[in-house]
């Protein structure tokens, strides 16, 4: 069968680094989230770490409330950066070579020991000033990408599909007003 | 704490390997990567949220319906529902500014540091700076409320 050429070229204009990578990688996302729930009956999400880390430092009430958690989501956030550690060591730096896997442009690539790492061209203060909106956002707005995005529209929740759409709006609006700035990157 | 089952903290630690290895093969760990979805260049995060979000939706949908209780916790399978309210709009609000504006959002923060990005340090320590304003201002409206309406 032949791939209609049209199509052919508005997949590539759309997703112009396939989509693959993208596919798999959410598929794990979803399967690490997955083997939690079924062992623990928990919907792990990433970003209540904040708070219940800040708990070991502060005895705000609003911490203090998320002590009997704040140990295993050290070990879930650990869990993540080991993780994302091991697909350094193998995929990027191009141990595990497969089709699936784009390796794009973005940023930069650096060696460590034949490790191949990677860092961003996003600068300091975007990312500064944005992670205290995210930190902010995220906590009085009950959850972020993991905790709405995946396990709240995996639960069909309309809090969290509200939540979703908001974030993504506003998220795309100001990305598009940045850039338009003359931002980048 | 010490009550837990032995393998409770290994399948946290098995589980947050996943979704970091996860993360950093969407390139959801590269800011540059998120905000060219927010631009519209590259719409390959949809399949990242509903890869991942299929993932869940299934095994929620069923492990509550074949399964009794989970195995190491003896907690009721439930789903993640959250009570709505302003909140959740003033909050996401806020999310999608400071993601808008970084490319990266908790999750994929914690990867980052993973694939070697020194620099969203910047980021996470903007994150706890953020969540700890936040939780600031509420646990003293929160002891401000209760001292008004008597004890709490």
């Amino acid at each position: 069968m032949v791939p209609d050429p049209v199509l052919l070229q508005l997949t590539t204009e759309l997703f112009p680094n396939g989509i693959s990578r993208y596919a798999i990688g959410g598929l794990l996302v979803g399967l690490g989230t997955v083997v939690i729930y079924l062992g623990t009956g928990i919907p792990a999400g990433a970003s209540t770490f904040l708070e219940s880390t800040l708990s070991y430092v502060s005895g705000q009430s609003r911490f203090q409330r998320y002590v009997s958690s704040r140990d295993w989501r050290l070990v879930f956030t650990f869990g993540i950066i080991m993780g994302a550690l091991a697909f350094s060591a193998t995929v990027q730096s191009g141990m595990i070579t497969t089709s699936l896997y784009q390796p794009g442009t973005t940023g930069q690539l650096y060696e460590v020991g034949g490790l191949t790492l990677w860092s961003t061209d996003v600068q300091p203060w975007r990312l500064l000033l944005g992670g205290i909106f995210v930190g902010i956002g995220t906590r009085i707005g009950k959850g972020c990408t993991s905790g709405h995005g995946v396990c709240g529209v995996g639960s069909a929740s309309k809090t969290s599909i509200t939540g979703v759409i908001t974030f993504m709006i506003v998220a795309i609006l100001t990305a598009q007003l940045v850039a338009a700035l003359g931002v980048s990157p | 704490m010490s009550d837990r089952h032995p393998l409770f903290m290994p399948l946290i630690l098995v589980g947050g390997l996943i979704f970091g290895f996860g993360l950093g093969f969407s390139h959801m760990a590269r800011p540059e990567v998120v905000l060219n979805f927010l631009q519209f260049d590259d719409f390959g995060l949809v399949f990242v949220m509903f890869g991942a979000a299929i993932v869940t939706g299934v095994t929620f949908f069923l492990a509550p319906r074949l399964l009794g209780r989970a195995p190491l916790t003896g907690d009721q399978f439930e789903r993640r529902l959250k009570s709505f309210d302003r909140n959740v709009l003033i909050g996401g609000s806020i999310f999608g500014v400071g993601w808008g504006l970084s490319g990266i959002c908790p999750g994929a923060a914690y990867a980052s540091l993973g694939i070697g990005n020194v620099t969203i340090l910047w980021a996470l320590a903007g994150m706890f700076l953020g969540a700890y304003l936040q939780g600031r201002w509420r646990s003293q409206s929160v002891s401000a409320d209760s001292v008004t309406a008597g004890a709490d």
